[in-house]
């Protein structure tokens, strides 16, 4: 606990904080609408609301519901969720470096809390791993800041949908407002000619391979992008450094 | 459902354990390469690649919700997901986005997303 009290302390944590804060209407209409389907798509209300207290994983939910319904065997409805999941899987082989100077425990308290968006904004302020204690204890800091308020905002939301999922219509839309969210969130990561190749590569990809099931599109769209950005990358740097222009 | 699961009342609680599991199911994807404590090195082109993945998943994510309705390519221009889009882009890019462009971008999206989805129902 004295671990916790300390990061919760440390200004970093409210860096954090404060970076996911101004997202959060986004990611509250979506836990709002999602909160919605859960109980429209059939689950009984105890069961949503407690799926919408602990899973924390949107599109993971949506799709475990119709096979929990339709009475599949546990095992393929983890499964199912496991896929649905894999790009956090990728995301983990990245914040590998970043997390094994923490126990076991904490790591694994830690990283439920690295959803998508946590994931993007802690690699954009942290791009290296620290070395020393002091940068480490920053980086523990602001990811949880930064998760916490992210998943607070999803969980009440999506709580306060399954309550209230009669009385909101879904054909209002209101979830386009998390789309919106990723969306001012890809602007600003837009900042190198080769991160915008890969976000337009990965739209098409996503797009062109949406029928994959599973929500596998979303990793081939990954895989595409940055296996094309490795290969351009020795050869754009190449270009620049040998053109007219100095740097 | 099996007629043979435990049911108390309106709850069913083998549907509450297979969420419970499923709240494992979100930690053990998202811890799954620091789960062990055994030396290992990601390779440096996968590290530099994984530089790519934040704004691709993203990306992957968007594009669809935007483009595609019922797993197809919409063939309208009356769709309001379009001009909320653009909305959210122009804000983003206007140069008045200030300090909290993400949250603009959200605002200025849906001022031009619900008029058009609710009013005209596109």
């Amino acid at each position: 606990m004295a671990w916790l009290r300390g990061l919760v302390r440390h200004p970093e944590f409210r860096q954090g904080f404060a970076e996911m804060a101004t997202v959060a209407p986004g990611i509250a209409a979506w836990g709002l609408m999602t909160g919605v389907a859960m109980v429209k798509s059939g689950l009984g209300t105890v069961e949503s609301l407690w799926m919408a207290l602990i899973v924390f994983a949107g599109s993971a939910q949506l799709a475990a519901i119709p096979l929990m319904l339709g009475g599949a065997p546990v095992w393929v409805i983890l499964a199912t969720a496991f896929c649905v999941n894999l790009r956090f899987v990728v995301f983990s082989a990245h914040m590998r470096h970043y997390m094994m100077h923490l126990p076991l425990r904490r790591r694994l308290m830690a990283g439920y809390l690295i959803g998508d968006l946590t994931y993007v904004l802690f690699v954009q302020r942290h791009p290296e791993p620290a070395a020393g204690e002091e940068g480490r204890q920053a980086q523990v800091a602001y990811l949880l800041g930064n998760g916490s308020i992210n998943w607070f905002s999803w969980t009440a939301s999506s709580l306060v949908g399954v309550v209230l999922a009669n009385v909101i219509p879904t054909a209002w839309g209101l979830g386009f407002a998390g789309i919106l969210a990723l969306v001012g969130m890809t602007c600003t990561l837009a900042s190198s000619p080769l991160r915008r190749i890969a976000g337009g590569v990965a739209a098409c990809a996503g797009v062109a391979t949406f029928a994959l099931p599973l929500r596998l599109n979303i990793l081939v769209a990954i895989a595409a992008a940055v296996c094309l950005c490795l290969f351009l990358e020795p050869r754009l740097q190449q270009a620049s450094a040998s053109g007219p222009r100095s740097p | 459902m099996s007629t043979d699961a435990l049911i108390s009342g309106q709850v069913h609680l083998g549907d509450m354990l297979t969420i419970t599991a499923l709240a494992g199911v979100s930690v053990l994807t998202r811890c799954f390469f620091f789960l062990s404590s055994k030396e290992w090195v990601l390779p440096r082109w996968a590290q530099r690649g994984l530089q790519y993945a934040p704004i691709a998943a993203l990306c992957a994510v968007i594009a669809p919700e935007i483009v595609m309705s019922q797993g197809q390519l919409i063939h309208s221009l009356q769709d309001a997901r379009l001009y909320g889009l653009a909305g959210g882009l122009f804000f983003y890019f206007s140069g008045h986005a200030g300090k909290q462009p993400v949250l603009g971008t959200i605002v200025a999206g849906m001022a031009v997303y619900l008029p058009l989805h609710i009013g005209l129902g596109w």
